[in-house]
């Protein structure tokens, strides 16, 4: 056949530089909101700090006051909320991407049940606390995950199959929590409630770190897959003809969003519906042409942060950070429903 | 039938507490002066609630799987319960409905409203509602209705502690009391389910065939599905959200008469009301002195079973 | 270019349950338009499946200019055999230029960044099936035959000495299929891709495929050129079906006419 004409991939060009500096754009916007919001709930709180104060307070001076305000109850708060989210969103996104179901996020098919269950078993039945229980739930996440796998392994594993397994062993873990929490003592109902619902209540800036460690492995891991994960779009077959391992992608693509959510889980429990949304949500302010993994996990981080403030200073109670994220699913559901114009399979 | 029987029996003479026959048989007489005595009657009207929640549940199962020609309908996986609980919730921490009959009817509404929701979502976009589609629409709306319960509950202290013991599911404690006006919402939820089993074999033919051979289908499925949801969410009113019931029973039913509705549904409701007397059972012995709930017995049966489903079944089918 | 060989030898495959091929001896012939042809469930989609690797065989082996496909890395295999599924999956709101990049999957690493000879692939795949106009469309928007052109853009961008293509017609129009179909045969005799099709048409069969290979309960029945393949015996043996076998007055290639109990 011929050569193609300088015109048409000048065209081509055209069309990918626009394309490439929409998402560019949106990035960048999206990184100047999670910034304004990271400064908000530094400034703002029972009482209101100036900028300039959280500033000199996060370059290490010595602010009577506002100091102990900002570094030991905001900061702690700010950063573990914008992890977490970021977690969330990259697990999120590459559950639903690669099973090709918005609705198929971890925290729907049981990765994040497992964790919780196990945390409020230790909490509850072996009185445990502290780093103990993190460990639990991290454990107990990746072999939930790896339970799930395995029961639907028949000739290979599909992801209908996967998502189905996931539901009922969830379904299975959540009254066995549950049952838990009806004969947990009074004290220690405050504590497996976050493990049904997550919150960043009283987190330490300690837990940050081994936290920051697992995004960027898991992270990395997961966007060194990013490309095969955009041909699994195409159905396995497809992406199969165009060379991606499809067992060897979904392991590692599985691993890697298992053990973003279950480190997440661990510090904050099962922050509902941040993993759920966050993808959806990207797809929308991004774009469906290109990788989500990047959009998703800063919006899942602005989804934590902004519902926990809302949840401590905008709501008439204080609610902890899962139950207002866990609300704003309904909604959604409704949006889905008004929206049906449109297929609701794909991202 | 004979199954149900035995598991009368051994739902009365099983509990915490061993009880000698000769007290049951005084019991039974109407003697409630000894603790073993005592015991028993407070046995039997939570063994008739077992038996009457497992019929609603079993028929209202089947029903469903009918109505979505869907293998893994269940009234909890669907989020139906989650429904209910919401409803009821809602109605007591807002409106304080203490009223039996008006706590049963807010049940069922909620109950409604979300199985109609979910049934939505899951045939959005392209290929109706598959299996696959449908529990996961299920999970999700299960997922958000909690959410929300939780929402309304945690601020109010003073009802936490009843809705948090309520949502587990269960029998225990039952009183005739708490019986009697649920009773014209079962008996309304039988009759109407019972009687669109017939429309329920057409249904399974498909809705375009089901039309050509005369049936209205519209009309055919709003009436099945409004007998399954009274049946549903009467009993969560009662009970407290009880998964798998539903699933089990109409899969093991249709082993033993066969997919016509006609005999299944009948057999559906017998097997729900002998599961659940016995998941009853089984839990008050193996938790002595304490007593597991119903709902995590049949949630540790039920499981198996619904997993076992998928990896039988053609990834075609799902 | 060399035309690279496909053979396969002594093949056995299945989905766990049951075989469906057995012991299958075939080569395919290369730079040829080849169509697999079959009555329902007689294995001819489980080939191409176990020849594009979807499937691993049981038993055999398909090799690749002597090597075997299940041993060969997946990319580089993609590099040289392209694939396009019965009914391949389109993200929602994708669009037509975006889906037919995706084709050059496997001619780059994980972090490589989009070069001049992927645009230029690109672009040639986007002209050949004439669908340049198409590329800043989202592909739910266009019509079956257009998205069908698009979908074989895909794989040309691929850049691929074989293609294979699993009922590429279905759910077209019949002006769409003979379009789709015209489009493999300039692809076939301009570049000479390798072209293995599964196709349920006989006739169309017959009038675009050079060699024919009929299938019949998992095994090969008979491989060569339409005109001695699609034989009256062949029909009744394969389909079960009573025919007449004429030539087609304008190609001339063989032509079948199904006898019914009515004739």
């Amino acid at each position: 056949m011929t050569d193609p004409s300088s015109c048409v991939i000048a065209r081509l060009a055209r069309i990918r530089r626009e394309r490439a500096t929409r998402r560019w754009r949106v990035l960048a916007i999206l990184l100047a909101c999670l910034l304004a919001g990271a400064a908000l709930t530094l400034m703002l709180g029972q009482s209101s700090t100036a900028l300039v104060t959280v500033l000199r307070v996060l370059g290490g001076a010595d602010v009577p006051g506002a100091g102990f305000i900002v570094r030991e109850l905001r900061l702690p708060r700010a950063v573990i909320s914008i992890l977490t989210g970021v977690c969330f969103g990259l697990g999120g996104v590459a559950f639903q991407t690669m099973l090709r179901n918005p609705l198929a996020s971890p925290d729907i098919i049981g990765i994040s049940t497992g964790a919780s269950a196990a945390a409020v078993f230790a909490i509850v039945v072996l009185a445990m606390s502290g780093p103990a229980v993190s460990i639990v739930a991290v454990v107990a996440g990746l072999s939930v995950a790896l339970l799930i796998y395995l029961l639907s392994w028949r000739h290979g594993v599909t992801g209908a199959r996967l998502i189905l397994v996931g539901i009922g062993l969830a379904a299975m873990l959540q009254s066995f929590t549950a049952y838990l929490l009806t004969r947990a003592p009074s004290w220690t109902l405050q504590e497996a409630l976050r493990w049904m619902t997550g919150s960043v209540n009283g987190v330490q800036l300690e837990q940050a770190l081994p936290l920051f460690v697992a995004l960027l492995f898991f992270g990395g891991l997961l966007f060194s897959r990013s490309r095969d994960l955009e041909a699994l779009r195409l159905g396995d077959d497809t992406a199969a003809g165009l060379g991606v391992r499809l067992t060897a992608t979904r392991v590692s693509i599985i691993v890697s969003a298992v053990g973003l959510i279950s480190f997440a889980t661990a510090v904050a429990g099962p922050i509902a519906f941040v993993a759920f949304l966050a993808g959806p949500i990207a797809a929308r302010l991004a774009g469906r042409n290109g990788s989500l993994l990047a959009p998703s996990a800063i919006v899942g981080a602005l989804l934590v942060l902004l519902s926990d403030y809302a949840g401590q200073f905008l709501l008439p109670a204080r609610y902890p950070v899962g139950i207002v994220t866990g609300v704003l699913g309904a909604p959604y559901l409704v949006y889905l429903l008004i929206r049906d114009n449109k297929s609701g399979d794909a991202l | 039938m004979l199954l149900l029987v035995v598991a009368v029996v051994l739902s009365a003479t099983f509990g915490a507490r061993d009880v000698g026959w000769p007290e049951i048989a005084a019991a039974l007489g109407g003697r409630a002066e000894t603790i073993g005595e005592a015991a028993v009657t407070s046995r039997l009207p939570r063994t008739l609630l077992a038996v009457l929640a497992g019929a609603a549940l079993g028929l209202s199962g089947g029903v469903m799987q009918g109505l979505t020609r869907n293998p893994l309908a269940d009234p909890g996986l669907l989020g139906v319960n989650a429904g209910a609980t919401l409803a009821v919730v809602v109605g007591l921490a807002w409106f304080g409905i203490e009223d039996a009959s008006l706590y049963i009817w807010t049940a069922i509404l909620g109950a409604g409203l979300s199985a109609v929701a979910v049934y939505a979502i899951a045939s959005l976009g392209r290929g109706g509602a598959s299996p696959l589609r449908l529990a996961l629409a299920g999970a999700v709306t299960t997922a958000a209705l909690s959410s929300l319960t939780t929402a309304v509950v945690l601020p109010r202290g003073d009802i936490a502690g009843l809705v948090q013991s309520w949502i587990v599911g269960g029998v225990g404690g039952a009183t005739s009391d708490q019986i009697v006006p649920v009773l014209p919402f079962l008996i309304t939820g039988l009759v109407v389910t019972l009687l669109s089993a017939r429309k329920l074999n057409l249904l399974a033919l498909g809705d375009d065939t089901a039309t050509g051979l005369g049936e209205n289908v519209a009309l055919a499925r709003a009436m099945a599905a409004a007998g399954a949801v009274l049946l549903c969410g009467a009993t969560t009113a009662v009970c407290g959200p009880i998964g798998f019931v539903g699933l089990v029973v109409p899969h093991a039913c249709r082993l033993l008469v066969g997919s016509d509705y006609r005999w299944l549904l009948p057999a559906s409701a017998l097997g729900g009301a002998v599961l659940l007397t016995f998941a009853d059972v089984f839990g008050r012995i193996v938790a002595r002195p304490a007593e597991l709930e119903v709902g995590i017995v049949t949630a540790f049966i039920g499981a198996p079973v619904f997993i076992w489903i998928v990896r039988r079944r053609k990834v075609g089918a799902l | 270019m060399s035309d690279p060989l496909l053979v396969i030898h002594d093949l056995m495959a299945g989905y766990g349950e049951g075989t469906v091929l057995e012991a299958i001896n075939l080569t395919i012939p290369p730079g040829r338009n080849t169509a697999i042809v079959g009555a329902n469930a007689c294995g001819k989609s489980t080939l191409l499946r176990t020849l594009s690797r979807l499937l691993a065989p049981e038993r055999g082996k398909v090799l690749l200019d002597g090597h075997s496909i299940h041993r060969l890395p997946a990319r580089r295999l993609a590099q040289q055999l392209g694939l396009l599924p019965q009914s391949p999956i389109a993200p929602e709101g994708i669009t037509v230029l975006d889906l037919v990049s995706r084709g050059r999957h496997p001619h780059q690493g994980p972090f490589a960044r989009w070069s001049a000879a992927d645009e230029a692939a690109v672009a040639e795949a986007l002209e050949a099936t004439a669908t340049t106009d198409l590329a800043g469309r989202t592909v739910e928007a266009l019509s079956g035959g257009q998205r069908q052109r698009v979908w074989i853009a895909m794989a040309l961008a691929q850049q691929t000495n074989i293609l294979l293509l699993d009922e590429p017609t279905t759910f077209l129009d019949i002006n769409h299929q003979i379009e789709v179909l015209d489009l493999l045969t300039d692809l076939n005799r301009e570049r000479g891709t390798t072209i293995v099709m599964v196709l349920h048409d006989l006739n169309l069969a017959a009038r675009y495929a050079d060699v024919l290979v009929a299938m019949a309960k998992g095994r090969v029945y008979g491989l060569g050129a339409p005109e001695e393949v699609l034989t009256e015996q062949m029909v009744q043996e394969v389909f079960g079906l009573e025919s007449r076998i004429m030539e087609d007055p304008v190609t001339g290639k063989p032509m079948m006419i199904p006898l019914g109990r009515h004739v």
